[in-house]
């Protein structure tokens, strides 16, 4: 629900913005998110009533409290019984507000047990993720395990709010002394352009509108940056190749829609044949040579299909069906790449795995990967290491735990057109599913093909 | 590892609805649908010219198949991408499902999802049927929007009555008479005797705190619950749809839509609704701080004044204790101005039976509720 800030044809042409929050427990990221929430007024009455009652039950703000500070929150997002009763977050709590330029699809992810799995899943759709850290504490070892996944994960905006800024009274020297120290630590990892921002989520200073109380602070509230920030799509629209996972063949045969097999329609739909997915990054037109992988059959979009509409060109992240020139065997899990930008596929996968499952992996375990709309068989041949997230240094492994982050070389059933995430976002992701009762173990990223294994390959 | 359980699966070929009365269709998927709601397409099969393939496109900076420099930016809003990933989330369950079904009741939910079908298999036919659990307190309209709706998109419809199990002595009506709470056993019944194992969900997490927490695709086991501390992670767009024998999937592909992009998609789209969303006369009488409409579940107390209303309905459920308010919108456009405007959630306007408690919801969810 949103907020009456905006009119409403404004809303019609906004943009889609998906961030995350991260950081330690207690930190604030609920506090934070109650605010963003409040404040940009998507918290109806009704909702905060409900708040409102829960609060002062538990007696929050105490006495002297008025107005917004008797109210925790926090309970906004902790939407889950044990979670209100702990006075924790424990799983990843989407929330949806927007403003007249954009709507945002928040993604709450609690930093405590689980916060790599927590963490690894908000961050793995976000176009940006801010990053809390008390301005009492600094930064911590967490901090630099958020950003080290962060920069793993290539989120593109990385944004750091230097919370409870109240509690140090508004100092401009904790905060500069914060500032300079998450610089150090963003330029270690390799993280460009991080933005810190003083902030407190409880009194709501810089988190919309820019605070009184930080005069030494010139640099936009944390929501204009949100306001303005390019999106992932924005971003990489222009630069990165073709990539489309087909999903399914739109092959209808008998099975026409009602309305279209009345009418002479009806004999023009008889042979349709096209090619249903979501085009996973850069760009295609009609007329454009496309290869089909894994088979590497050369061919040409000559139709670009949507609900009945024909489209000249279709982007990131449409859904669309493509017609293509020529009669070949395409099928669901094929991936369609523009022509002659992709080099091979491969059997062997070399991959970074976030490790999300308390069953610990072993080398010789036999996993599923599903790799774009594609699930093969795999085995584990290689646990080669794991990251010492202190340093963010490999360190030899031969078993990987919950939450941890290493490397692996699998082997795979079937070839699959995997190219390194470092430059592919979307086709370098994948996970890696427990065969035996399907659950989701680790979150993957392709790694660069480190040369020619072919005398190691044997079959499974 | 052991292989004790059986994966019933996700292959890589999309299935049809093999239900023993959908013999009839198309073995391979019998995509299709088609609406109406779209406008007609033309010149669909015409060859085109093997061109060169926009060579342009080769710029020095951009790959190829990256958008050319030069050409006018695809701009696409917050709806094109929400309708996207939607789409994207139905092709996934009908391809890596046996036997997926959507829930449809007629509301405004439901007919977005089924408008999102449609557009998903053009220029096939939906894939699967749709089931209603019908609660036996409907609003009429509501109830011959729905059969008209599976008449013309050629549908197969399954209900799952809640006055039958009334009636057979197998549900007890509740004290204050609203029937919502009842429909989890006859839901769960349905799918199991169906053998559905991907059930389409309109829910939105913008809609309660514990949706908010619920994946798009979310594993029910053998008994229909959902544990929510036990969920799998949902990462980039990838969705695992593996489940063992027993389990099913609830799928929610507008999780990420709120009430107001519903509405500014239907009147975008020129979705047909029940005629009770818009602005009409109706005989009501005020309890618990709604409008309720007179009806046959929904009799007034001697003391509660019947008064004529221009109201609206923002949910449709139960008759008994869904409320309408008094709006003066006429058509979509009117909607959206006015849901934009709102000061209360539609659960907190409409639903007597979701302001129960803070974890009404959540426990119902547990249990196996949509
Ligand atoms: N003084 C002050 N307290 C804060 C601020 N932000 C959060 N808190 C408090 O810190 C505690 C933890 O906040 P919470 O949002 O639950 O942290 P989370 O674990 O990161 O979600 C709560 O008692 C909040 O009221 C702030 O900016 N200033
Ligand atoms: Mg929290």
């Amino acid at each position: 629900m949103t907020a009456q800030l905006l009119s409403p044809p404004a809303l019609g042409e906004s943009t889609l913005f998906r961030f995350a929050t991260a950081g330690s427990v207690d930190d604030g990221k609920s506090t934070l998110v109650g605010r963003l929430l409040h404040d940009s007024k998507a918290i109806l009455a009704d909702q905060l009533d409900a708040v409102a009652r829960t609060s002062a039950d538990r007696g929050f703000g105490g006495a002297n409290a008025t107005g917004i500070q008797k109210i925790d929150l926090a309970l906004l997002t902790d939407g889950l019984r044990a979670e209100r009763e702990q006075g924790i977050t424990i799983d990843v709590a989407y929330r949806y507000f927007a403003t007249d330029r954009r709507s945002f699809v928040l993604a709450d992810c609690p930093g405590h047990v689980q916060y790599t799995k927590n963490t690894v899943t908000g961050a793995s759709t976000a176009d940006a993720v801010v990053v809390l850290i008390d301005a009492r504490k600094g930064v911590l070892e967490q901090t630099r395990r958020h950003l080290s996944v962060l920069r793993l994960l290539r989120v593109p905006h990385v944004l750091v709010a230097v919370n409870k800024i109240d509690l140090v009274d508004y100092s401009e020297d904790v905060f500069a002394g914060i500032e300079a120290n998450v610089r150090q630590v963003g330029a270690e990892l390799g993280l460009a352009d991080v933005l810190v921002v003083p902030v407190s989520a409880l009194e709501g200073d810089n988190v919309v509108a820019a605070s009184p109380r930080t005069p030494w602070y010139a640099g936009p509230s944390l929501l204009e940056i949100l306001e303005t920030l390019a999106t992932t799509d924005d971003l990489e629209g222009g630069l990165e190749p073709f990539r489309f996972p087909v999903q399914s063949v739109i092959r209808p045969q008998g099975a026409l829609a009602p309305g279209l097999a009345d009418d002479d329609g009806g004999l023009a739909f008889r042979d349709y044949r096209a090619y249903a997915g979501q085009v996973a990054s850069g760009a295609i037109q009609v007329g454009e040579r496309v290869t089909v992988l894994p088979s590497g059959r050369p061919t040409v979009v000559v139709g670009i299909d949507f609900a009945g509409t024909e489209l000249q060109r279709a982007v990131a992240p449409q859904s669309v069906s493509l017609r293509l020139a020529d009669d070949i065997d395409v099928a669901r899990g094929d991936l369609i790449a523009a022509a002659g930008t992709f080099a091979e596929t491969s059997q062997d996968l070399y991959g970074e795995l976030c490790w999300l499952s308390p069953k610990p992996l072993r080398e010789g375990a036999k996993v599923l990967i599903k790799h774009g709309s594609r699930t093969v068989q795999a085995l584990v041949r290689v646990i080669s290491g794991k990251l010492d997230l202190e340093n963010f240094r490999e360190q030899p492994a031969s078993s990987l735990e919950l939450n941890d982050i290493g490397s692996a070389q699998l082997r795979l059933a079937s070839p699959l057109p995997v190219e390194a995430y470092a430059r592919h976002r979307r086709t370098g992701a994948f996970l890696v599913i427990d065969p035996t009762d399907g659950n989701t173990l680790a979150a993957g990223l392709v790694r660069e093909h480190p040369g020619d294994h072919e005398g190691e390959r044997y079959s499974i | 590892m052991s292989t004790s359980t059986t994966i019933v699966s996700a292959g890589a070929t999309s299935t049809a609805d093999a239900a023993p009365a959908d013999a009839a269709a198309a073995p391979n998927a019998a995509l299709g649908v088609a609406s109406g709601l779209t406008e007609p397409r033309a010149g669909l099969i015409e060859d085109q010219p093997r061109g060169e393939g926009a060579g342009a496109a080769f710029g020095a900076e951009a790959a190829p198949g990256a958008a050319p420099a030069g050409a006018a930016p695809t701009r696409l809003t917050s709806l094109d991408v929400l309708e996207s990933e939607a789409i994207h989330i139905i092709r996934e369950v009908v391809a890596e499902f046996e036997r997926p079904a959507l829930l449809f009741s007629g509301g405004k939910d439901s007919v977005l999802m089924l408008h999102l079908a449609t557009k998903a298999f053009w220029p096939g036919r939906v894939p699967f049927p749709v089931l209603h659990v019908d609660t036996g307190h409907n609003f009429p309209e509501v109830i011959e929007f729905r059969d008209r709706t599976v008449e013309r998109l050629g549908l197969r419809l399954v209900v799952g009555s809640v006055q039958e199990y009334i009636d057979r002595g197998e549900l007890a009506e509740r004290a204050d008479g609203t029937r919502n709470p009842l429909q989890t056993v006859p839901l769960l019944d349905t799918i199991k005797i169906n053998r559905f194992d991907a059930v389409f969900g309109g829910g939105r997490r913008d809609e309660d705190k514990a949706r908010a927490k619920e994946r798009i695709l979310s594993l029910r086991d053998e008994f229909g619950q959902w544990d929510p501390r036990n969920q799998r992670p949902e990462l980039w767009n990838l969705y695992n749809g593996r489940h063992t024998v027993g389990q099913h999937v609830r799928a929610f592909p507008i999780s990420n839509w709120t009430e107001l992009d519903v509405w500014r998609y239907i009147e975008r789209e020129r979705i047909e609704l029940p005629g009770l969303y818009y602005a009409h006369e109706r005989e009501v009488f005020a309890r618990d701080g709604m409008w309720r409409a007179v009806g046959d579940v929904s009799q007034p107390r001697p003391e509660e004044q019947v008064v004529t209303k221009t109201v609206r309905y923002r949910t449709v459920g139960d008759m008994s204790c869904t409320g309408a308010v008094e709006s003066a919108a006429a058509d979509a456009a009117a909607v959206v101005v006015e849901v934009a405007a709102s000061t209360l959630t539609e659960r907190g306007a409409t639903r007597a039976d979701d302001r129960i408690s803070e974890a009404a919801m959540e426990d119902r969810k547990k249990d196996g509720y949509f």
